[in-house]
């Protein structure tokens, strides 16, 4: 009974998505308050009505309710609850549902934060919002219809691939979509301001929030995406520059530009033409991510079943919204004032060639994972194009960024000193040169490692020579230091740490060249050395999990003689699916690792292992972390807020305020 | 500096970071892709020996040999012709007889078709889509056999 409520949820939830789409732009057309007024309660409800949809499908997973194809071919009930409970989204109907949830949930967080908006323009963002999760909620209902019954219930169900019965997977998808499904709020921003004409810093101001909460887990959910298949595909890699996980770069590559411009139209007024464009550019790189992994284009994990009328629809949607957006896009670019006049050495200048930089990486990506479908469609050769291409293109095109990175810092508004700025930057950049000295004196290795490790010392320290002066300028006590902390604003210590969070990972990236790499085949007793320690694998001790039986090979890890961690990597078997998986052991020590995975266990307990020493591997993770820390300090400063600060001031000075 | 020089300088800079950029793109393209045929159209095209390659079909039933140290051969076949491949290091979880696969690697003057890496599919439900499609050309995968699924 409550999953044909959740359908039924589901198509009122289209209905109150058409008038939404509909009647608020009607009312700023034609200035009617009312009609502009109703878009906010609509979004809510619209929220309201999909979040019960997705319950009630969450429910009917919970409790193994097998009368519904989507449970019976992704479920048992063995399954532990946790995985139920993910489940939902490890499928294409419940991921899509997910999608739309995301999609109303930040309509919904328009409506209810943004009161200081002028009423048009959020009116107009609402009606974008609407259009959007009118398209998918359609496409939900037509093409892939989680509530859908099956006749004659099977007793148990098919069980989730179990690569998906995991926790990072528990954990990636929800944040990738906050992020870039949260990429169609800016989107909305931008339509709605070519549709109101209302692209000023007033727009740059509103924007900017919603893109850094997009971004801030686009960062996460990458980061979490790439930590999961690091350690369930059990090859030892972390990015694999394949299609899907390039379909999640590239949003995030257009919105870390978008940004940085969005901070030059609000402050500058300048960039306005560009802004829009990459706010629109951003989402419609979601879009067509989503039709890479959903239409069935692709062969990956995520692709999971392939139904062509799915893409033809997916790709209509594309065309629509990408399309659209541009025509309008072209037809109202023309008017737009200038903005403010910079010189090329400037704050604005450093953003710009940021904006170049990303976007001409963005556009490298783009080309290496359409080329070989292009390529496919029209000549019917089959090629693949993989990490060797994206060392060549990508890589280069972003050394230059790390570099210009604390320049863009330190430079000011308008016009900047750049050997000033240089004289400052001396002493990350020495400590850099110093820091590839003594590595390659005393650790060797490839040159790629030492001077991307020097790189990343100037980073991190290039980050914070703006913060350090401002604080500790002039030799001061710490008291004052204290007192000069709270005056600085909370965004250039956001900025600070998203930029040392860069420079951390390319530290862990650099590091993975002093790793090592052994496969070879072990009998219980049998002992190697990797990296600095020594394993040894002592037996294989079979177990059994609630959905899966495993054999695990315990394998002891000493320093010097001292045993510092045991690890069991795991050969599961399930048996709805008849599948194997690989569970790799991961003991993390210091900040490094040592990763064995297992396979074709014989009847003596010998195993085929692969194992790999990685120095410093967590930094890369962690650096993300960091980024994202950057982002919610930026984040909780005054000048980023949604709305409550706002409504404060409002309450003081009852007269409408333009953006600070 | 006047507007028409400040954007006069912004397109030129746009126009060098887009231009290396093209170049990058286009010395890789020529360089790093990899072809992918299936076990008959490696027979046609006989392309170099030494050229990075992706080939995959099924494994052909009781072909598989372990010759010793971690190092196996197996026939790769497409039901028309087929293609010894022999490969080192560990086999993906996925890896079995009569199974989709594929690998990548190079052709040596003896036919023989050394891979360095065997892709296992992550999914067994379904069939390696350049699998799928190069068997489709030689006419022996039926659509629907393999990929019904219930309930549809």
């Amino acid at each position: 009974m409550i999953v044909e409520t959740g359908h039924y949820a589901l198509v009122l939830a289209l209905a109150l998505a058409l008038v939404n789409s509909v009647l608020p732009v009607w009312g700023s057309v034609a200035r009617d308050q009312r009609l502009m007024a109703v878009a906010p309660p609509v979004a809510l409800m619209g929220f309201g009505l999909v979040a019960y949809a997705y319950i009630a499908l969450t429910m009917a997973h919970v409790v193994s309710d097998f009368s519904l194809v989507n449970v019976v071919e992704n479920s048992h009930s063995a399954k532990p609850l946790i995985y139920k409970i993910t489940g939902v989204w490890g499928n294409h109907e419940g991921s899509m549902l997910l999608w739309v949830l995301v999609l109303s949930l930040f309509a919904a967080a328009v409506a209810s934060f943004s009161r200081s908006m002028p009423e048009d323009f959020r009116a107009n963002v609402l009606a974008v919002q609407s259009w959007i999760a009118a398209a998918f909620i359609l496409f939900i209902l037509l093409t892939s219809n989680p509530f859908a019954r099956v006749a004659g219930a099977p007793a148990e169900g098919n069980d989730l691939n179990p690569l998906l019965q995991d926790m990072g997977l528990a954990i990636h998808p929800p944040l990738l979509y906050l992020g870039y499904v949260g990429l169609s709020i800016t989107y909305s921003f931008a339509a709605a301001a070519l549709i109101s004409g209302r692209i000023d810093a007033v727009f740059a101001r509103f924007v900017r929030p919603w893109t850094l909460i997009a971004w801030i887990s686009l960062t996460l959910g990458i980061a979490m995406g790439s930590y999961w298949a690091y350690y369930t595909l059990g090859w030892g890699g972390f990015w694999f520059w394949d299609p899907v996980e390039n379909a999640s770069l590239m949003p995030w590559l257009a919105a870390t530009a978008l940004l940085h411009c969005t901070a030059v139209m609000e402050k500058r007024e300048a960039l306005k033409i560009w802004t829009i464009f990459l706010a629109i550019l951003a989402f419609s790189l979601s879009l067509i991510g989503t039709f890479l992994v959903r239409s069935g284009v692709l062969t990956s994990v995520h692709a999971f079943a392939s139904d062509p009328t799915r893409g033809v629809f997916i790709l209509l949607i594309l065309v629509i919204f990408i399309g659209g957006s541009l025509a309008l896009f072209a037809l109202r670019a023309g008017g737009l004032q200038q903005g403010g006049l910079f010189a090329p050495v400037s704050r604005e200048g450093a953003i710009v060639l940021n904006n170049l930089l990303l976007t001409t990486c963005c556009a490298t990506v783009f080309v290496g994972t359409l080329y070989p479908l292009a390529l496919e469609a029209i000549t019917g050769e089959k090629i693949s194009v993989g990490p060797p291409f994206f060392n060549l293109t990508f890589v280069p095109l972003f050394i230059p960024l790390f570099i210009l990175m604390p320049f863009g810092q330190l430079l000011p508004w308008k016009r900047g000193d750049l050997a000033g700025v240089a004289q400052r930057l001396a002493v990350a950049f020495g400590a850099g040169l110093i820091f590839m000295g003594i590595l390659a004196a005393w650790r060797g290795g490839p040159a790629v490692s030492v001077i991307l490790s020097g790189v990343a010392v100037y980073v991190i320290l290039g980050s914070f020579v703006d913060l350090g002066r401002r604080l500790f300028g002039g030799g001061v006590s710490t008291e004052m230091v204290s007192q000069r902390a709270r005056g600085v604003p909370r965004h250039a210590f956001g900025t600070a740490f998203a930029h040392a969070g860069l420079g951390v990972t390319l530290l862990g990236l650099a590091a993975t060249g002093w790793g090592a790499e052994k496969i070879t085949m072990l009998t219980p007793g049998d002992a190697i050395e990797i990296g600095p320690y020594q394993l040894t694998f002592e037996s294989v001790v079979p177990r059994n999990g609630p959905n899966y039986s495993e054999l695990a090979g315990r394998t002891t890890i000493r320093a010097k003689g001292e045993v510092v961690a045991t690890i069991e990597p795991a050969m599961r078997f399930y048996p709805v699916r008849g599948m194997n998986r690989s569970e790799a052991g991961i003991a993390t020590l210091g900040l490094g690792q040592v990763y064995m995975s297992i396979a074709d266990v014989a009847a003596n307990g010998a195993v085929n292992a692969r194992i790999f020493w990685k120095p410093l591997v967590a930094l890369i993770w962690i650096g993300a972390l960091v980024m994202a820390f950057g982002g919610c300090l930026s984040l909780s400063d005054r000048s980023f807020r949604v709305g409550i600060a706002r409504r404060a001031h409002k309450a003081r000075a009852p007269s409408p305020q333009p953006a600070e | 500096m006047t507007r028409k020089k400040r954007r006069l300088g912004l397109i030129s800079a746009a126009l060098a970071v887009l231009g290396l950029a093209l170049g990058l793109v286009l010395v890789a393209l020529r360089d790093n892709i990899v072809f992918f045929y299936g076990p008959s159209e490696l027979a046609q095209k006989a392309p170099q020996a030494g050229q990075r390659l992706r080939i995959g079909g099924l494994v052909r039933q009781g072909s598989l040999v372990h010759e010793g140290d971690r190092t196996v051969r197996f026939a790769v076949t497409d039901k028309k012709q087929e293609v010894e491949v022999t490969y080192t290091g560990l086999l993906p979880d996925l890896f079995r007889e009569g199974q989709g696969v594929v690998a990548e690697g190079t052709l040596g003057q003896d036919k023989l078709f050394h891979a360095d890496s065997i892709l296992a599919k992550h999914d067994e439900r379904y069939m390696p889509r350049d699998v799928a499609d190069a068997l489709k050309r030689q006419g022996v995968w039926r659509e629907g056999a393999e990929a019904a699924s219930m309930g549809k």
